[in-house]
């Protein structure tokens, strides 16, 4: 959402429109959901995360410069109320909930389909290849549930960058600025959170390669 | 530049797809990374799979606003224009 647009928007909100609040809410509310889940625990908590953050919001409007866009603005707001909500519950926060890329490294591909690196023709190479996905069933409702229920095991910030970039359709600028995350761990979440997700669609849509 | 052309086996190919895909790998490495797949219809098939993937991830619709904390949201709204 870029100023233009934007400018529009926060206008219509300090002028007290009701359907403009109403529509960034429904728009946004499941993304700031899922973010606030990387700091808190349950979705409840998660909930009334999104809920003070609005209150946050509306009390700092006037104040917004616009030095963001809008929706970056309020997801920094997000992140400060959920940080301080999860101190408050109690909860320690790892150095930061957004390091998990620093933990045990995963990789995209069990191991078991590939041939040793000390194989003495093919070191490194597939031993059980992907194979073309059946392509009139790529998109049937079941395997769409499939991927749904990928992205809802994820561990919280793999969800919540799978869900901004993939689903939402944000820009990795705009991920990193609203969750102040570096490219790189960006990139290395966006990573695990798809390979997880291809793993899903692969068992589903062909379990024997990838069994 | 360097004459670091050792090859990317297929487990080191699909670690990088991501940053294949975002744009992220310097020169050396992206040559390596499209040589290997010119030559590797496995490689190629699995980059298939990972698009695919991104594309029906992006048909989804997350929907999980409830009546309730729209409704508390709303009335929020309306005190505050009031102050």
């Amino acid at each position: 959402m870029e100023a233009s647009g934007d400018s529009q928007l926060v206008a219509a909100l300090r002028a007290g429109d009701e359907d403009a609040f109403r529509k960034v809410v429904r728009e946004w509310h499941p993304a700031l959901l899922r973010v606030a889940r990387i700091f808190v625990p349950s979705r409840a908590l998660a909930e009334d995360v999104v809920q003070e953050t609005w209150l946050r919001v509306l009390g700092a409007l006037d104040r917004f410069e616009g030095r963001s866009s809008l929706r970056t603005w309020v997801f920094r707001i997000l992140v400060n109320t959920a940080k301080t909500r999860a101190q408050r519950e109690g909860r320690t926060l790892p150095f930061s909930a957004l390091q998990d890329p620093a933990r045990v490294p995963e990789a995209a591909v069990d191991e078991s389909r590939f041939l040793p690196d000390d194989h003495e023709r093919f070191p490194g190479h597939w031993a059980a290849p992907p194979r073309r996905l059946p392509e009139e069933r790529l998109l049937a409702a079941e395997t769409r549930e499939v991927i749904e229920r990928a992205i809802e095991a994820l561990p919280p910030a793999q969800r919540a960058v799978i869900s901004l970039r993939d689903v939402e359709g944000w820009s990795s600028d705009e991920v990193c600025n609203a969750l102040d995350l570096t490219e790189v761990n960006q990139r290395v979440l966006l990573h695990r959170a798809r390979a997880h997700v291809r793993r899903a669609l692969e068992e589903y849509l062909d379990p024997e390669a990838a069994a | 530049m360097t004459t670091d052309t050792e090859a990317l086996s297929c487990r080191e190919l699909v670690e990088l797809v991501t940053d294949y895909l975002e744009g992220a790998l310097g020169t050396v490495d992206l040559a390596r990374f499209e040589q290997h797949l010119a030559g590797c219809g496995k490689c190629s098939e699995y980059l298939v799979q990972l698009r695919e993937t991104v594309r029906i991830t992006g048909t989804l619709t997350l929907d999980d606003l409830t009546a309730e904390i729209e409704e508390a949201l709303l009335q929020a709204f309306r005190d505050w224009r009031r102050r």
